[in-house]
């Protein structure tokens, strides 16, 4: 999306930026060392990224 | 799904009521109606002489030469690879073992009865440290030990423990959490509060001092001696959960040095296994990971009911003794186990968790959806067989037992 002040995604960019990194934690020191400010979530797809698994788990009440 | 969450919860309730009492002291042969001549109990899930591991294989020979059924190790080892002796899991028969677990008739087992659903389990009485059958030891010394235990220690200790009645467990659990047991690596404060509810009994009932005083100093000495009635108090515990139809509950977790055996409570007896994994810590002068078996034991039926690696965040000591890292990491074993586990132990609290209850119910399909496996807490034998410990560490059970059960759950329901 655009509007006068060019695509939003550029002005996001353009201030102080503050990052939440969810899953690979090998991001998260690329980014400090860049001084960017950044919190870790540890996050994994469902049985490890197996999709059969996961829809099985899904229809037993995961 | 609303039949898993019931059953689950169930299952959960079951554990939870438990009211294990210690009650007595026993010959093995009078517990186990079907406990033979050259037959021997081992822990973990079933295996054959063939794939025993080499402390596992150096405890069988032993205890072949206990038992009398040969007159040295070498005889021993060539009657078992004959295949002259039978073979089954401590589980079967109502029992558990630290390490290689091993179970014959004469032994003397501790009695723990659960009074709320009355089930009863057995356990045999803790060695001691250094050369002992439960790491492999098998010379001389391990087995004069194991006819004192049989023929002095048990009877005594037997007797005292008949005269008071029976000693509550789930106190001194929840008195050893609050100083720093984790029930499995270390049970120091529950080995002393034991010894100090016990003793005035076995002062009671002795009738020579010289021997009371012998007994009450390997008690005393043994900073690991309440791990085996913790254990049975597991087993005795969990037991009531099982063959709840849907249930995903683990009930027993157990190795044999060579496979990892898990059982879920919705699917009854019924083993799922897979290669058991090599110990990560810190070892004895002189040793190394190349000594290292991978582990064993019956002794993770404590992680089943929410202790030993669960209740890290209490032992903090522990941390530093295994090689898990900094004590002001030890919180982070327990809350990641419950992430694993359907409920806390409002009984069995940690101080240093802001009194909360030990992560408890294991229920296989977070471990499966979150790929986070339960940790053990654990001793380290040597792969040999007859040289005994040489560290301790922490293992993980493998991912795959519960994937296996998951799809075993989904089969006995139906679901695809």
């Amino acid at each position: 999306m655009t509007d006068q002040n060019g695509p939003q995604y550029q002005r996001l960019l353009a201030g102080k930026v503050e990052v939440v990194n969810v899953g690979l934690e090998g991001f998260v020191k690329d980014l400090h060392d860049c001084g960017i400010g950044v919190v870790h979530v540890d996050w994994k797809p469902s049985a490890g990224g197996d999709p059969q698994m996961a829809a099985l788990l899904a229809k037993l009440g995961v | 799904m609303k039949l898993i969450e019931d059953a689950n919860q169930q299952a959960l309730a079951r554990i939870l009521e438990g009211e294990p009492r210690l009650i007595d002291i026993v010959p093995a042969s009078q517990l186990m109606k079907g406990l033979r001549d050259r037959m021997i109990l081992h822990a973990g899930p079933p295996i054959t002489w063939e794939r025993m591991c080499g402390p596992m294989r150096g405890a069988v020979a032993g205890a072949i030469v206990f038992e009398g059924w040969a007159q040295d190790l070498r005889s021993a080892t060539e009657l078992a690879a004959s295949g002259g002796i039978e073979f089954h899991p401590n589980h079967h028969f109502g029992a558990v073992g630290p390490m290689t677990g091993m179970t014959t008739k004469s032994m003397p087992l501790f009695v723990v009865e659960n009074a709320r659903f009355s089930n009863r389990a057995y356990c045999a009485i803790n060695e001691g440290l250094g050369k002992v059958m439960r790491f492999g030891g098998n010379d001389a010394s391990v087995l004069k030990r194991l006819a004192w235990l049989r023929d002095v220690f048990g009877p005594v200790l037997g007797k005292a423990i008949r005269a008071s009645g029976g000693v509550d467990l789930k106190s001194i659990i929840a008195r050893g959490l609050s100083m720093g047991d984790e029930m499995h690596q270390r049970n120091l404060a529950c080995s002393s509060i034991f010894l100090r509810e016990i003793a005035p009994w076995m002062a009671r009932t002795s009738v020579d001092n010289a021997t009371l005083a012998e007994c009450l100093a390997f008690i005393g000495q043994n900073d690991q001696f309440f791990l085996n009635i913790a254990m049975a108090m597991g087993k005795v515990m969990t037991d009531p959960a099982n063959g709840i139809r849907g249930s995903t509950i683990v009930t027993t977790m157990c190795r044999n040095g060579t496979d990892f055996g898990i059982r879920v409570s919705g699917l009854g007896e019924r083993w799922f296994t897979a290669p058991v994994e090599m110990p990560e810590g810190l070892y004895f002068a002189g040793y190394s990971e190349k000594d290292a078996n991978p582990d064993m034991g019956d002794s993770a039926i404590v992680e089943t009911i929410g202790l030993g690696g669960f209740a890290m965040a209490a032992a903090p000591a522990v941390a530093g003794f295994i090689g898990a890292g900094a004590p002001s990491e030890a919180g982070n074993f327990t809350r990641s186990m419950g992430e694993i586990t359907v409920a806390q132990n409002p009984e069995w609290s940690i101080a240093a968790m802001d009194f909360a209850g030990v992560p408890t119910g294991i229920d296989i399909r977070l471990v499966v959806d979150s790929g986070i496996v339960p940790v053990i807490n654990t001793g380290i034998a040597h792969r040999e067989p007859g040289i005994g410990q040489v560290g301790a560490g922490v293992v993980k059970a493998p991912l795959a037992c519960f994937q296996q059960a998951v799809r075993a759950v989904a089969s006995d329901l139906g679901v695809s």
